[in-house]
């Protein structure tokens, strides 16, 4: 069969579609998912084939909604609730972290909560302070809930099907950057399990370790440093909680050293825990200090040059990794 | 705005309550009073620890509301939520281990006195944010609707809740979608120790839901027959698909916040004036002026609550605490659902 080339917004809502046709307990709601047609077009056209029961405008009320979802869950239903944007997301914090979270364990192990919370994440689109961050790493620092960041139209494509099928809260995060993103989908047998990271390229001189929006950039890197004779392998982590740490592990015990570009902010990133895991377990395989290539540490700003010179970029990863080699060499 | 049970005899005769019945409303809130009480015990005991936030002075409410309810309907507590358990026919065992952590607790002691559960009985806590658990009741009726139940859900939650987001969210929610849906405001004056008058423009909580166009009414909440009625109401017109209702009790918790509270924010004259129109109170009054409940039947029904309350402190004592090794159990699923 030939493969079908999709765009990651596309293959968004093919996924969609596809659990709703699969399940009528698939609902979609959220801020301007239906008339609209999503804040990033992702369900453009859905209300039409699925009717406004199923596919339902929200008011602007995210605790509200996000609670709603929640409570469907648990009344049977397998809700996916569309949050416009991270930021928007955390006026419903009270509710993912004090209710989605905790209520399985809380109770006794007594109540179940499937539900999947999608939201765009990142920075990129010169959106300033209040629409580009990435937050991903607060919900992963959560027990109970699962955090996702597909890098890929692939994984776009069946990462989301996966979620809807977890009998667990999962947060799905969607980068801005890559909703234009094109590319040829392989079968689903071809794509691994949502809490498996994938080596996207090998390389036998340093890991570098990344996820959602931050994969192009890392992959362009490893082409530009390629050229430069250094080997680079790419690990695209995939799910953020849980961590496949042994993908990660193996990976840096090969390569002995370990760059991780997060476009979250340096301090308290997802970054600097991954490189506390390696420290930690692969200590003795290190050749180098674990680095991080984060965004700096100001909100994101509107002018594409400072919020380009904020987010990890092509050349500082590049730069981060002959630095590295270079002082090695020099020490 | 106090109504006097002897004037609602008509009330009674309309829901055709029974002499049967409404002593079974008295024992019921004695159930919670004494439990309560012993609690309140048993913590001086450190036999109970954390927060402990009684609901003496407001049993009329929950037991109330809970004769409306068909057990497949849902109820949603608040942190002061152990009449709430009781009245919905969780069994007093469970709900005195949970307070003990105890592994044999309803939620397995790990939420102890705040976060009561019991999927059995379609008692979903517990919910210790306030305001958290409405948009939660708001989702399940949504479900609910979706799947063409006809069932109620009930969210109770204190006045303090109105000023949160989350209720305005919720009854918005309510509305828009036409949920069946029962909201019950336990109006007891005071949001831990901030009176509503400092608290909220508009006192009449009801008022507030009826601006977003529920069916809205304020009651008596120390009369237990009126609550029932006023609920048997409203779960009718929910279950002939009229939309969400919300009913506000007003009531008054007698002792204070939680266990630490040293009630600098209320005079003791105004909790005395509340105790004397208490619920059990006025009930049992109610049913010795009508000669309906004999001095012997009284102790019966007193020793019966003590021999349950007895046997759940046995229970608890006796049941062991849960394994450290089973911690994680349940942070997430086990398998695909």
């Amino acid at each position: 069969m030939k493969s079908q080339t999709l765009t990651y917004r596309e293959a968004l809502r093919i996924a969609i579609e596809e659990a709703m046709n699969a399940d009528e307990r698939v609902v979609l709601l959220g801020e301007d998912v239906g008339n609209y047609g999503g804040c990033y077009a992702v369900s453009k056209g859905l209300s039409e084939t699925f009717g406004s029961n199923r596919i339902i405008d929200t008011p602007l009320s995210e605790s509200g909604f996000v609670g709603a979802g929640i409570g469907a869950a648990i009344g049977g239903m397998r809700p996916i609730v569309e949050i416009m944007t991270v930021n928007f997301s955390l006026l419903a914090l009270d509710q993912i972290v004090n209710n989605a979270a905790t209520i399985r364990h809380m109770s006794g192990n007594q109540v179940s909560i499937p539900l999947v919370i999608r939201m765009a994440t990142g920075a990129g689109k010169q959106l300033a302070a209040q629409h580009s961050h990435s937050f991903e790493n607060w919900y992963a620092h959560v027990p109970g809930i699962k955090v996702l960041a597909p890098a890929t139209v692939a994984d776009a494509r069946y990462m989301l099907g996966m979620a809807l099928k977890d009998p667990n809260p999962v947060m799905f995060f969607e980068h801005v950057m890559l909703y234009n993103e094109s590319a040829a989908i392989p079968m689903p047998e071809d794509c691994p399990d949502m809490c498996s990271a994938l080596v996207r390229q090998t390389g036998t001189d340093i890991s570098l370790v990344t996820y959602g929006g931050s994969l192009p950039k890392a992959l362009e890197a490893a082409r530009q440093l390629a050229q430069q004779n250094v080997s680079v392998e790419v690990i695209d982590l995939r799910s953020l909680r849980p961590l496949d740490t042994g993908t990660l592990f193996r990976s840096v015990e090969k390569t002995h050293r370990l760059i991780v570009v997060d476009e979250g902010w340096r301090t308290g990133s997802l970054a600097g825990e991954l490189c506390a895991l390696v420290a930690e377990n692969c200590f003795w395989s290190l050749d180098a200090p674990p680095i991080r290539v984060c965004s700096e540490e100001v909100p994101i700003p509107y002018p594409k040059h400072l919020e380009d010179a904020v987010t990890p970029q092509v050349a500082k990863i590049v730069e981060a990794v002959l630095g590295l080699l270079k002082q090695e060499i020099v020490s | 705005m106090q109504t006097d049970i002897s004037k609602k005899h008509t009330d009674i005769n309309k829901i055709h309550m029974d002499i049967a019945h409404i002593k079974f409303l008295f024992k019921q809130m004695l159930r919670i009073r004494r439990f309560e009480e012993k609690c309140a015990e048993l913590y001086t005991q450190e036999k109970i620890r954390g927060f402990l936030h009684l609901y003496i002075g407001e049993e009329a409410v929950a037991v109330g509301i809970m004769q409306a309810l068909k057990p497949e309907d849902a109820v949603f507590g608040t942190y002061r939520e152990h009449g709430h358990a009781l009245a919905r026919g969780l069994s007093m065992d469970k709900v005195m281990s949970e307070m003990f952590g105890k592994v044999t607790g309803s939620s397995r002691g790990r939420g102890g006195s705040m976060h009561i559960f019991d999927v059995e009985k379609q008692f979903y806590g517990g919910n210790a944010i306030v305001a958290g658990a409405l948009p939660l009741a708001v989702g399940l009726a949504l479900a609910n609707k979706m799947q063409n139940k006809k069932n109620v859900v009930v969210c109770f939650f204190g006045e303090g809740a109105v000023a949160e987001g989350e209720f305005h969210e919720s009854l918005n929610l309510a509305k828009l979608w036409h949920l069946p849906i029962l909201f019950v405001c336990e109006n007891n004056g005071y949001a831990m120790g901030t009176a509503l008058a400092i608290s909220e423009s508009e006192q009449h909580i009801f008022r507030k839901a009826q601006s977003y166009g529920l069916a809205a009414h304020a009651v008596d909440g120390m009369n237990v027959v009126e609550v029932e009625s006023a609920a048997s109401q409203y779960c009718n017109s929910i279950r002939n698909g009229d939309g969400p209702c919300l009913l506000e009790c007003k009531t008054y918790r007698f002792r204070g916040h939680s266990m630490f509270d040293t009630q600098l924010y209320r005079k003791a004259d105004e909790v005395d004036e509340w105790k004397s129109k208490g619920p059990i109170k006025k009930l049992k009054r109610w049913l010795e002026a009508n000669d309906k409940l004999s001095a012997d039947e009284l102790i019966e029904i007193e020793d019966e609550v003590a021999a349950e309350i007895n046997q759940a402190i046995v229970f608890a004592e006796g049941s062991p605490l849960e394994e450290i090794s089973d911690l994680y159990l349940g942070v997430y699923a086990e398998e695909e659902s």
